[in-house]
């Protein structure tokens, strides 16, 4: 057994560094911060990958599989024997395999950063940040406990606040920081109420113990009942709330598309790869709790996947922005593997959906991070996030244009590239558990393909755009991480997820089910097709079906008016129903009880001040009559 | 015993001086002489103190050395007073305690 302890300076590396360019990075050459922070986290992602190699090729034994391994813990807030929040480093198969794509992603992020960047105010300031949201991911998925999880689940969320917020003195990139906090933060209540729930319960925090087959949280399972269902089932579902909120679920997708007002290396690496699959994350590390303790939670999971995918890519089809178009295709995405775990099992080849979740998990961290360079490389090339004015960029960004097209058939699912490894088997998985879901993700399938070509098309094809300068490719530094993650794109789907990263640690053999690949990639190639009918060439067509599905296409177009619903929730009933008595009572009573007690020793003080003369002599006979005045009654008086 | 003073003579003066001296603090607005007048009341302090010592207990010396300790406190007291009074003086050019006013409301 390999002693790991080590691994608890993935994380805090990263932390010594954001401590250390957040104090002093403006005294330092801008440059010099963004290498200190690139260099932590090449040390990060060499130990993870270290890491990892020990881990899958020697941390698997016959029989019992992975196990996972308490590799670092200390007691952090002891109140009593019975409530004590432990930190720690805890590895397993899906934590390993977490850390080499939060250190890929992010490594490849902070080398195109340098680039990307470059002459921005507050270079230094962003590359803190980055270190700081790096630590705060790499402690989320090393949690020995679900409460660490926690801390490090808003720590995140700050980071992500941080940011979005980037360009703070632009409004729009303000409020979506702040929208994105509440919506999140609103969602981590939940989070926060399953865990309270959860641990009453079972009386731990430690996921060893907790997901433990035999444990106590799955043992009790029973407990009591509330409204038809256990309280673990309730205590998951509010849990999975935090999920989806961190996820951006339908219904808590709102922040997703407004979080891309931060800089483009933060879309890619927070708001696609990486913190955004956190509620996968969660879900996966409480599988065992969710498939054998709360199966009607795992269903809720299995359906707000399957809804938010279909969701976020009908959405996606008529967005104009190109940062709002890959928002919603990671928002549908990440349903799908929301409905990967949903649709599982647990042990062996029931726990497929499992394995194909963390499968899509990793290869979509890679396209996904991709895209989104690719798209900063492009928006770094034009000045501008809108593809109504592009097009036509082939030329001008020859490795952009590649890169871009690999990412695009890697989402649309093309054999032999990896998102057809991931995305069979998870349709593999919903197949043999729920028809009514396979089917939603075989459309889904095809409104990727279409979506992303038409994206593509737009950018790189379609018409003759005459820009104001002449776009030039952008520097190696940031070509090479496209470069890079190309690779990752077309290969990752060759590892042998099956045999590395299952429910219960044991391998099982798959096998590609040619019944269900085959029309998935027809349909993924009709997808691609009618978008290369419709946008390759600037055609009258993408208007005449627009027109013809007016009201679709309209709906559509307004995210089917889900933020005005949210408006409307807030601003007319919390605010008026709600808020405005609070803030009456606020202001009248609290307020008045206050302002009243501080008037009354206004007054009585103006009306004694006078006694403050400032004589000595006054104050000296005053003191006199009074010694005086006291002698007298003790003498006679008393 | 001819010509022994009795203690109430002693008393009589010793509160003579005594109201003497709050009467001048009281009235007086020249700080020197405010402070003569607390030098008034600490000897007629220190007159009862060596009084009632040598009628009352006459086989002891407490209220000798009180008076001794008053003497030196006194000599302590009015160096610091002094002192308080020039700065008084160098700031308001002026000892009258009725200018010295400004810490009032």
């Amino acid at each position: 057994m390999t002693d790991y302890a080590y691994t608890i300076l993935i994380p805090l590396v990263p932390l010594a560094v954001f401590v250390f360019t957040g104090l002093t990075g403006h005294k330092m050459k801008p440059i010099v911060s963004g290498l200190i922070g690139t260099a932590g986290l090449s040390f990060a992602a060499i130990l993870s990958y270290y890491t990892a190699i020990t881990y899958f090729w020697t941390g698997h034994t016959a029989g019992t599989g992975y196990v996972s391994i308490k590799a670092f813990e200390v007691n952090w807030l002891h109140l009593t024997d019975l409530l004590t929040i432990k930190l720690g480093s805890l590895i397993d198969p899906i934590s390993v395999m977490m850390l080499v794509v939060i250190t890929t992603v992010s490594l490849m992020v902070h080398i195109y950063s340098l680039g990307y960047m470059k002459g921005e105010r507050g270079f230094h300031r962003f590359f803190s940040f980055l270190s700081l949201f790096s630590f705060s991911m790499l402690g989320l998925v090393l949690a020995t406990n679900i409460f660490q999880m926690y801390i490090f689940w808003e720590l995140v969320g700050v980071s992500s606040f941080l940011l979005i917020g980037f360009y703070y003195e632009k409004p729009s990139a303000v409020a979506a920081s702040k929208k994105a906090f509440i919506v999140t933060r609103f969602a981590d209540l939940g989070f926060l109420i399953g865990i309270l729930m959860l641990s009453f319960n079972t009386h731990t925090f430690d996921f060893q113990t907790l997901t433990s087959p035999t444990g106590p949280a799955i043992a009790q399972a029973g407990g009591a009942a509330f409204m038809g269902m256990s309280v673990l089932t309730w205590s998951m579902i509010f849990i999975f709330m935090g999920g989806a909120g961190k996820s951006a679920m339908f219904p808590l997708h709102i922040w997703l598309p407004d979080a891309m007002e931060g800089p483009t290396p933060v879309s890619a690496l927070i708001h696609a790869a990486t913190m955004v699959v956190a509620g996968v994350y969660l879900v996966a590390r409480l599988f065992p709790v969710y498939a054998l303790g709360a199966p009607d939670a795992l269903t809720l999971v299995a359906w707000v996947g399957g809804i938010s995918s279909l969701f976020a890519a009908v959405i996606a089809c008529t967005q104009t922005d190109i940062k709002r178009v890959l928002a919603y295709s990671t928002m549908s995405q990440i349903g799908y593997m929301m409905l990967a775990l949903g649709v599982s099992g647990y042990g062996g080849e029931n726990g497929l959906g499992f394995m194909a979740s963390n499968f899509h998990l990793f290869t979509h961290a890679m396209f996904k991070a991709l895209l989104f360079l690719g798209a900063g490389a492009v928006i770094h090339a034009v000045h501008s996030n809108d593809m109504s004015g592009m097009g036509n960029l082939r030329k001008y960004l020859p490795i952009t244009h590649i890169t871009f097209l690999i990412a695009c058939i890697t989402i649309a699912g093309i054999p032999p590239l990896s998102g057809f490894f991931s995305k069979d088997e998870i349709l593999v998985a919903a197949f043999h558990h729920n028809k009514v879901l396979f089917f939603i993700e075989y459309a889904v399938a095809g409104l990727t393909a279409f979506y992303m070509f038409r994206l593509y098309y737009s950018i790189f094809w379609g018409k003759q755009t005459h820009y104001h300068h002449t776009p030039h490719e952008a520097p190696y530094v940031m070509t090479i991480p496209l470069i890079v993650l190309a690779f990752g794109a077309i290969f990752a789907g060759f590892l042998p997820f099956h045999n590395l990263v299952t429910s219960d640690g044991i391998p099982f053999e798959t096998t590609t089910e040619w019944s269900i690949a085959i029309p998935s990639v027809l349909i993924a190639l009709l997808g691609i097709g009618i978008a290369t009918f419709m946008y390759r060439r600037v055609t009258a067509v993408p208007d005449k079906v627009a027109g013809a599905i007016s009201h679709l296409y309209k709906w559509s177009y307004h995210k089917f008016y889900i933020d005005e619903v949210y408006l409307f929730v807030t601003k007319k009933i919390i605010f008026n129903f709600i808020s405005r008595p609070l803030a009456w009572f606020d202001r009248h009573v609290v307020d008045g009880t206050m302002n009243g007690i501080a008037g009354i020793i206004q007054v009585s003080s103006v009306s004694i001040k006078g006694l403050q003369s400032g004589r000595v002599q006054q104050y000296a006979f005053v003191f006199v009559t009074g010694t005086i005045a006291l002698v007298l009654i003790f003498a006679y008086l008393w | 015993m001819t010509g022994v003073i009795p203690l109430h003579a002693f008393l009589v003066i010793s509160t003579l001086m005594f109201f003497i001296g709050i009467y001048g603090f009281l009235t007086r607005r020249n700080l020197i002489t405010m402070l003569m007048s607390i030098e008034l009341i600490l000897n007629s302090v220190n007159i009862n103190f060596v009084a009632f010592n040598r009628y009352l207990y006459p086989q002891n010396l407490s209220g000798h050395f009180f008076s001794l300790i008053v003497i030196a406190v006194a000599a302590a007291e009015a160096a610091v007073a002094i002192a308080i009074i020039i700065n008084i003086y160098r700031n308001f050019k002026s000892i009258d305690v009725d200018k010295v006013d400004v810490m009032r409301f």
